[in-house]
């Protein structure tokens, strides 16, 4: 009984919620609209496939084929034990970092002038040329590769962190000060909420980058993990195998990126929810 | 308290009696720009005292230095006699652009004053529930302010002032960004407000019929730089129906007095 009126109110709140919109319809279906764009993509991958544009051009039918595969014979997850942890660990010391950083630059002067021009200097240069310097330094191993997912994904963090604070909303810094805020809850009640927004486009290119960082390094030089496996697959002429690796670690770094996002939407900005 | 309550009788004298904002030769220059020259006044508890004046007469900057948000040059600003310089919770400010958090509720907006101060949340939302119902917006609580209207975004922010309960209000002008209707609506409002709150308003505005329709004091600043020019009490009676005051011949009277003094002023 109790169950049958909790649905109905439900599905009257979901009607409220879809008229809202200008047009209604088929565009109020976003999860159906998804599906639809990725069996459009897997079928001209497919038509693709089956030209064949190159040889080494495989099929989604034989790239989905060999995905399974690697899954079985426990080859794909195996390198992404070994991947996971420089990334992981890479991309948290990078937020935290990046964030604390870009913050402390966007509300103090000195530290602006002192670090600012470094990360403008590293997001400006083609940090993938420091990966064999890197490693030079330091081996071959998990410091390298955490490395080098931080080189590439640190200076975008820090820089857009730090422009979200400096582009502050003033009045509402003021209206804190007014009621009585500490300089600590002026931070972290006004300027982290309010930077949010750009602070999160900044942590989304940062774990973007920070793929591409744990990538290069295993292409480059250590050769283990996913790097490994697509190099291994390409040298064996297996093609499915190899697009089934690369399209994987694609389709972590999205999934990576919507967690994220829905983080952002749940804990700092929920009146963006539904909007 | 109740003595400066009771203390009802109409006077024409300019000299306040118990004032509880004092202000003290306060001159405040913004580089080679003087904003403020030697500013002294009182302001008297319970009363609501406008500062009206034309753009640039620094009349915006001087509640600022009152409420400690602005440094000034020169001079002391005191409230219930003592010498304050910073934000206290003696005052309370209500923002032009209405300063509401984007991503906080109306009643997380209201209550913000004493989540700064650490009160527990139920404690503190029930003391913003009361506040948000006073201003009239109840049901309202849980709307984000861009789902609610200029003049309710102000009430909002006029909320979040009372439920600090601080004895002075400062109001920036408050309804400059809410359109014609609403401004009528809150304004009666105000005067329905300042019957019940007994507390002391210093008001901030550049229209001549919004001061005459709700001060008990206007003090006006001339500019270049921003001195007080005069000091005018309209003795308007407020109680009855606030429509009929906007044909009392003592409103008109005054309006037209106040035009006549700044008409020079405008450009």
């Amino acid at each position: 009984m109790a169950t049958g009126i909790r649905t109905e109110s439900e599905a009257v709140g979901l009607a409220t919620r879809s008229t809202r919109g200008e047009v209604g319809g088929w565009r109020d279906q976003p999860v159906l609209l998804r599906l639809v764009s990725i069996a459009l993509f897997a079928g001209i991958w497919e038509i693709a496939g089956r030209i064949p544009v190159s040889f080494a051009f495989p099929t989604f039918s034989a790239t989905f084929t060999a995905f399974i595969g690697l899954i079985a014979d426990g080859s794909l997850p195996l390198a992404y034990v070994s991947t996971l942890q420089p990334l992981l660990l890479g991309i948290v010391l990078s937020a935290f970092l990046g964030v604390g950083l870009g913050t402390l630059c966007g509300l103090w002067r000195t530290g602006e002038w002192l670090l600012i021009p470094v990360f403008i200097v590293l997001q400006a240069a083609p940090v993938a040329a420091f990966i064999p310097m890197v490693t030079f330094v330091y081996g071959i191993g998990m410091t390298a590769k955490t490395l080098a997912v931080m080189i590439l994904a640190l200076p975008v963090i820090v820089l857009n962190t730090y422009k979200a604070v400096r582009n502050v909303n003033e009045s509402l810094v003021v209206m804190c000060r007014s009621f009585l805020g500490t300089r600590w809850q002026v931070v972290t009640q006004i300027v982290l909420p309010d930077a949010s927004p750009v602070i999160f486009a900044g942590l989304r290119l940062g774990v973007a980058a920070g793929f591409v960082g744990v990538v290069l390094a295993e292409l480059l030089i250590t050769p283990t993990g996913i790097g490994d496996l697509i190099t291994f697959h390409r040298s064996r002429a297996d093609y499915a195998e190899m697009y089934a690796t690369i399209a994987s670690i694609i389709a972590l770094s999205t999934l990576t990126l919507i967690v994220l996002q829905w983080i952002e939407v749940r804990v700092f900005r929920p009146e963006t929810r539904g909007a | 308290m109740r003595a400066a309550v009771l203390r009802k009788e109409p006077s024409s004298m300019p000299a306040p009696i118990d004032p509880i904002v004092e202000v003290r030769g306060i001159s405040k220059s913004y580089g080679s720009t003087e904003a403020l020259r030697g500013i002294d006044l009182d302001f008297p508890r319970g009363k609501l005292t406008s500062l009206l004046g034309p753009s640039g007469c620094g009349k915006t900057t001087l509640l600022k230095i009152i409420a400690g948000l602005i440094k000034a040059n020169a001079g002391s600003i005191a409230v219930d006699g003592k010498v304050v310089t910073a934000p206290g919770p003696e005052r309370a400010f209500v923002f032009q652009d209405f300063a509401l958090m984007p991503w906080a509720t109306a009643l997380r907006n209201v209550a913000f004053g004493l989540e700064l101060r650490g009160k527990a949340r139920a404690e503190r939302e029930e003391i913003a529930r009361h506040y948000i119902a006073e201003v009239g917006l109840a049901g309202f609580e849980d709307k984000y302010p861009h789902q609610l209207s200029g003049g309710m975004r102000q009430r909002v922010g006029l909320a979040r002032a009372l439920s600090v309960d601080a004895d002075v209000l400062l109001l920036d002008e408050p309804f400059s960004a809410v359109d014609e209707q609403n401004r009528r609506k809150f304004q009666e409002d105000l005067i329905r407000l300042r019957s019940n709150q007994n507390k002391t308003f210093i008001f901030v505005t550049h229209s001549i019929e919004e001061a005459v329709y709700i001060s008990d004091r206007i003090v006006l600043l001339s500019p270049r730089p921003g001195r007080v020019s005069q000091i005018i009490e309209p003795e308007i009676d407020r109680s009855g129906d606030p429509d009929l005051i906007h044909r009392d011949k003592h409103y008109l009277d005054t309006v037209q007095e106040i035009w006549q003094g700044l008409k020079q002023y405008a450009e």
